[in-house]
């Protein structure tokens, strides 16, 4: 279905992130602020932890 | 008085257990049934979207219901925490995913993460029944 990692990787944080975020939040601005937030969140840390493990082959 | 605040009572009770069970049939289903309608829509559209790619990418929905092996419980649980969709595409011939699929670890995680977005839901729904929540 999906081949690419990185797809793979903004599909999940973006679907999760609305989740989250309409759930957690009231209002339309802080719904799209937190969303933002949350995905950039996910999205960021994901890169770095898998930059971090570049040097521990599996 | 005393009698009105029963029946009014008995009635927000009766309806945040509706709420309760039709977030858990169909995600997104309780807020619809409350009245917030665009809510219920976007979580619905999301956590739909997660496990049916999730499926998609061959995961295995898994139905484990031993303590022998209490992570594939939780896995289960994990799952069946969306509902309707879980049984429907267990029915439809989805449920043994294909272990050599380069995605098939990414489908489990999908399929998992939406049955417990989902719970998350179902909570969020009774919550808006009982007037916990606002919007």
């Amino acid at each position: 279905m999906i081949h690419s990692h990185l797809v793979t990787l903004l599909a999940f944080s973006a679907l999760v992130s609305t989740v989250f975020a309409t759930l957690l939040r009231d209002t339309n601005r802080e719904r799209v602020r937190f969303f933002l937030v949350a995905f950039a969140a996910f999205v960021l840390s994901t890169l770095a932890i898998g930059w971090l493990t570049n040097p521990f082959p599996g | 008085m005393s009698e009105t605040r029963a029946a009014d009572a008995a009635r927000d009770s009766s309806r945040a257990v509706a709420a309760g069970l039709l977030a858990w049939v169909w995600p997104g289903l309780g807020h619809l049934y409350l009245g917030r309608r665009w809510k219920g829509l976007v979580l619905m559209g999301s956590i739909l979207a997660l496990f049916g790619l999730g499926v998609l990418m061959d995961s295995r929905l898994q139905l484990h219901l031993g303590l022998e092996d209490p992570l594939a419980l939780l896995f289960s649980l994990a799952q069946m925490g969306v509902g309707a969709p879980y049984v429907l595409a267990r029915l439809l011939g989805f449920e043994a995913g294909l272990v050599t699929s380069p995605a098939y670890e990414y489908g489990n995680t999908f399929t998992a993460v939406g049955g417990l977005l989902n719970i998350l839901v179902i909570l969020d729904a009774l919550d808006t029944a009982r007037g916990v929540r606002g919007k």
